[in-house]
């Protein structure tokens, strides 16, 4: 999800290369990774990173957190969340994210709150 | 909770997913893709009209290829069609697909932007959380012109639900930040501060976001928020684990909240208010005291969220700088961080440790951990926490313990990473030359980093050894004699044997006595170099020949042989059959004495900033410099002064005949001479930095009103001052006082308003009666990119002129490009504060935030008035009454002369009235301010008293107001 302007040509670059400098870091090393004028904010579950690009000055260990508890929220909403979930609600996902991350900033942090209002769009037709 | 079952609602939708994850191959997904697409485009070409459903059906489709990397050019319009519906789920889509696939199709920006105002306005929380997130995530300055205007009053109005309130806020910010200009806040500032106070902990956490931006472009008019901040802080620090229920996390109370509000704090000094202030230092205790406690649980989620708080007070008191204890407590926390087992803890306490070895409080503090530091640099497996590490030590280093850093990061660098080996190499390089006592040990360092990493050793390292030694005439003995010994190793690297070349060309005869490096030795081994060098070495080496046939008559022999022979007199390069052919004539036919003026010892270098710390800052950016605290505290340098000019070095080593190159170069050498001289010659600046400033007798012509102004050009402008460069601190919000304009703007028009090391901001305007004009021209000093360059305007609430201004925005500003702003300025009544200009942009990953004061003072209405010495003295009389008077009696800060005297009253606005004043020493003028509501007529008179240096000043108009602020300024110019 981006939360500056890129042409779709420089986002998929943005993507390779942020898959690149991700995946090839071990356990051992940090979750933070500088790139370009930014640092990157990642967090492996199994198979999936979940990264967040933000500026060099922010609180690394505040976003690192960010990304658990967006991750505790989707568990919950999609009961034991799995990749395939993810893919296959693409569209859902894309509400929890801007019910907790609007503007490319922390948006609610509450996760009954958010889970509260999940629930009620999940009832709406 | 709900278990969402896989696309649940859309089966056709989860079907296709189903496919494509099947497909065996790029090409099957893609043909499976191509069909999907086939039959989306005949169901929306198609006659039936599609239901709702099966609209978001396809539309969700169109989406999942897209997000697959495919191009989707239609379905636009079906998507917009959806936005209208009354179904949430049928609108969800609808939105999420503009939101992805923004297109700036200005046929449907209308038509999206109708659907958002819909829903705005439909009262319906659902529906305006979704066209707010719409327009948070879009932003297009399209969007910013509807809407800027209508969301803030979303965001306060009473009965707006906390969710909306939450996405207005955010959504706001999103404006503000692509459309600053579009976003004001004006009325609704007093509100969105208090926003702090809400009930609901959500509404905080955006508004917060929201607060901070704001204030990192307005300081003032947020101000506000520093006593809310701490009063919200300080309930959150001290309340129970339990008090905030949903806002606590892994028993940690708000702790994403606490980071916002500690941020915000950073937009502001620490507080004035000693009852505020206490507070805040009160909540940063409780917070360290916390750090120092037990952990409540084991997970590190627990441990993560209380040390971001933990890090971000930290950040907070390292940016008031201010509190020693906190600081040093800060630095012991951060100690044993150090030593932690958690790799990204260790790497955050290198990170803002770095940041506290250039407090003066807590320098000391950090010094002691040194050895932990050390350790790191040796035994850390991630890269970049070494590279930390690094950054630390350099911070850290000063006279007492230089030896020993750059010891480790010598050792260092034989293993280091080669992405960083460059920095390492210029941080040794740097620190070397700062803090050598004895010059020996710096001669040894610079070659030892030559010996380690020579292809990392860039020019600028070379050339500033090389200026250090011949400056030095104590350690030219030595560094003879070891680069002598150096160059005896079987291989060594070519940055040596320029060094070699050089210093022994120069200082070789200083240990000529020794009959192990006699002449004819000494030019045998850097011969024997020769054939293996580059062009470049190879002429500077055929410098240090000739050189040798002045020092020892000896070898003038053998050098001949060497120049004459083919190779060199028939060389394909022409550089070098040049060298040696005008070399091997200079050698014959000149006298010992001419040659032993044309080839004298170099004279020394005018001392300057160092070449190295340019480059390292060019590298880094100057906000990750970290601002060495001996600059700040000790003797500016162990090595001469640091100038603020950044002498490039040329890259025309061999320019040999270049005058324009010499005559840049140091003091005056004879013509012979400055063969050698032109390698330390520095490129002319595009931006002339030291252009004195034009004072003394004026007859200038920017003093005359109604000039025209010919030729755009920054750099014509004659006039210059420099305004001290503010050193940024290492946070990315701060304040930064407002630069006041120098005064001699108020009887000028244009100029140089600002400079500092990254822009310069340069003036050109006009007035008319109570219009006025403003070119404003911003210079990118450096040659990198600015990103996200921002301008803006910002009357104070005080002053009434009304600037009609757009914003500059530009996502880029390449080095050394030039960008002008136009401002249309409309004197509404009289006034006093200047506008400010508020410019922002960001220089290798750190915000610039600069404020400067535009000089738009209210003399710039003025209009000449022309009248006989009865009309004055009438109307001087006319305007008796006490508070139509105001009078300045004043030391004269220049010298008195009659003609600067008057050009400056003309070049304040007034007309010079000769012949009026029966003494005939007395300065008499008058004029009219133009305002939009009135006109002030205005008479003013200046007495001088040579004898004294002293003036008076006396300024009748028929505003009190006018009369004060016109005495004001004008006195200022005497």
């Amino acid at each position: 999800k981006w939360y500056m302007q890129f042409d779709d040509d420089e986002k998929q670059k943005l993507i390779e290369e942020v898959h690149a400098v991700v995946t090839v870091r071990d356990a051992k090393h940090t979750n933070f990774v500088e790139f370009r004028n930014f640092k990157i904010i990642y967090r492996r579950y199994a198979g999936l990173y979940f990264c967040i690009c933000v500026d060099v000055t922010d609180n690394n260990l505040a976003y690192l957190e960010g990304i658990h508890n967006f991750v505790e929220v989707l568990n919950e909403y999609f009961h034991n969340v799995c990749e395939l979930d993810l893919v296959f609600n693409f569209y859902k996902v894309y509400t929890v994210v801007d019910e907790m991350f609007l503007a490319g900033e922390i948006r609610e942090t509450s996760q009954t709150k958010v889970l509260k209002q999940l629930l009620m769009l999940q009832s709406l037709e | 909770m709900p278990a969402v079952s896989k696309g649940d609602g859309m089966r056709g939708l989860a079907v296709f997913i189903s496919d494509i994850r099947n497909c065996k191959s790029k090409e099957a997904e893609i043909k499976r893709i191509n069909k999907e697409l086939a039959n989306i485009r005949s169901k929306f070409k198609g006659d039936k009209a599609l239901d709702g459903y099966s609209k978001k059906k396809y539309v969700c489709k169109l989406l999942f290829i897209f997000l697959l990397g495919h191009d989707i050019d239609f379905g636009h319009m079906e998507a917009v069609n959806l936005l209208s519906s009354n179904k949430y789920t049928e609108k969800q889509i609808g939105y999420l697909f503009i939101s992805v696939l923004v297109n700036s199709n200005s046929d449907l920006i209308s038509l999206i932007n109708n659907a958002i105002k819909n829903d705005l306005s439909s009262r319906n929380p659902t529906f305006m959380n979704l066209a707010l997130h719409c327009i948070a995530n879009v932003g297009s300055r399209e969007m910013a012109e509807a809407f800027a205007a209508e969301v803030p009053r979303i965001l306060v109005a009473g009965d707006t639900m906390d969710s909306v309130k939450q996405s207005a806020a955010l959504c706001l910010l999103r404006l503000n930040r692509t459309s600053p200009d579009l976003v004001l806040m004006g009325e609704w500032t007093t509100r969105v501060v208090h926003l702090l106070n809400d009930q609901h902990l959500g509404v905080v956490t955006a508004a917060t976001s929201l607060i901070t931006t704001l204030a990192q472009k307005s300081p003032e008019d947020f101000k506000t928020s520093v006593s809310l901040a701490v009063a919200r802080l300080s309930r959150i620090v001290s309340s129970a684990s339990t008090d905030l229920q949903d806002y606590t996390y892994y028993f940690v109370a708000a702790p994403w909240l606490s980071v916002k509000l500690l941020r915000l704090l950073q937009c502001y000094p620490p507080p004035e208010d000693g009852a505020i202030r206490g507070r805040l230092t009160e909540c940063l205790e409780t917070i360290l005291n916390k750090a120092q406690e037990p952990p409540k649980s084991k997970k590190v989620q627990h441990s993560n969220a209380k040390n971001a708080v933990l890090f971000e007070a930290i950040s907070l008191i390292i940016h008031h700088d201010s509190e020693p204890t906190l600081l040093v407590r800060a630095c012991n926390q951060l100690g044993q961080f150090l030593q932690h087992r958690e790799t990204n803890l260790r790497y955050l306490a290198l990170e803002s440790m770095c940041t506290l070895a250039s407090s003066e409080f807590s320098h000391e503090a950090v010094k002691t951990h040194i050895e932990t530091v050390i350790n790191a640099l040796k035994s850390e497996r991630d890269v970049s926490v070494r590279q930390r590490a690094v950054d630390l030590l350099y911070a850290m280093c000063d006279r007492s313990n230089a030896k020993q850093i750059v010891a480790e990061m010598l050792s260092y660098l034989e293993t280091a990473d080669y992405s960083i080996r460059e920095e390492i190499v210029l941080k040794v390089a740097i620190l070397a030359e700062k803090y050598a006592v004895d010059y020996t040990w710096y001669v040894d360092t610079i070659l030892n980093l030559i010996r380690f990493a020579g292809d990392y050793v860039s020019d600028e390292v070379w050339y500033r050894v090389i200026q250090i030694v011949i400056n030095r005439d104590e350690v030219q003995g030595y560094a003879a004699k070891t680069v002598f010994e150096a160059l005896q190793a079987p291989a060594c690297h070519e940055n040596l044997v320029k060094v070699g070349g050089y210093i022994l060309g120069e200082f070789g005869n200083l240990i000529a006595g020794d009959s192990r490096s006699s002449p004819l030795i000494q030019f045998d081994l850097l011969h024997s170099k020769f054939h293996l060098c580059s062009v470049p070495t190879r002429a500077l080496l055929l410098s240090a020949y000739i050189k040798f046939i002045n020092l020892f008559p000896e070898v003038k022999g053998t050098i001949q042989e060497v120049l004459r022979s083919d190779s060199q007199l028939r060389n394909a390069d022409v550089e070098l059959q040049q060298r040696a052919v005008e070399y091997l004539r200079l050698s014959c036919i000149a006298s010992t004495d001419i040659l032993a003026t044309v080839l004298e010892e170099m004279p020394p270098f005018p001392e300057r900033e160092s070449s190295i710390l340019a480059k390292l800052k060019r590298k880094k950016g100057p906000g990750n410099l970290h601002p060495d605290l001996d600059e700040n505290r000790k003797e500016r340098s162990v090595n001469g002064g640091t100038v603020a000019t950044s002498p490039t070095p040329s890259t025309d080593l061999l320019g040999l005949g270049s005058t324009i190159a010499t005559q840049n170069s140091a003091p005056p050498a004879s013509k012979g001479a400055s063969l050698l001289v032109d390698v330390f010659s520095e490129n002319i600046s595009a931006f002339p930095v030291e252009t004195p400033v034009a004072v003394g007798p004026v007859a200038d012509e920017n003093f005359s009103r109604d000039i025209l102004y010919t030729g755009g050009l920054l750099v014509g402008i004659q006039s210059w001052e420099s305004i001290p460069y503010i050193k940024p601190k290492n946070t990315d919000m701060r304040y930064l006082p407002l630069a006041p304009f120098p005064s001699r703007f108020v009887c000028k028009n244009n100029g140089v308003l600002y400079e500092n090391q990254l822009l310069q901001i340069g003036l050109k305007s006009e007035f008319r009666q109570n219009l006025g004009r403003m070119y404003v021209f911003f210079g990118n000093k450096t040659s990198t990119q600015f990103m996200n360059f921002a301008a803006s305007v910002v009357c104070q609430d005080t002053l009434q002129a009304h600037i009609l201004y757009y914003k500059l925005l530009y996502p880029t500003v390449d080095g050394g490009a030039q960008l002008q702003q136009i401002l249309n300025i409309e004197c509404v009544s009289d006034f006093v504060d200047a506008p400010v200009l508020n410019i922002q942009f960001r220089y290798g990953g750190t915000l610039q935030n600069i404020a400067v004061k535009l000089p738009i003072t209210l003399n710039k209405f003025f209009q000449p008035t022309e009248m006989t010495s009865q009309d004055f003295f009438q109307r001087w009389k006319q305007l008796g009454a006490p508070q139509q008077e105001v009078q300045n009696i004043f030391k004269a800060k220049h010298s008195m002369d009659t003609e600067v005297t008057k050009a400056k009253i003309m070049g304040f606005g007034a007309a010079l009235l000769d012949g009026v004043d029966p003494n005939p020493s007395n300065f008499v003028g008058a004029g009219v301010i133009h305002t939009k509501t009135t006109q002030v007529g205005c008479l003013l008179r200046l007495e001088p008293n040579i004898q004294a240096q002293m003036y008076r000043l006396t300024l009748r108009t028929s505003r009190d107001t006018v009369s004060q602020r016109l005495c004001d300024l004008l006195s200022e110019q005497f």
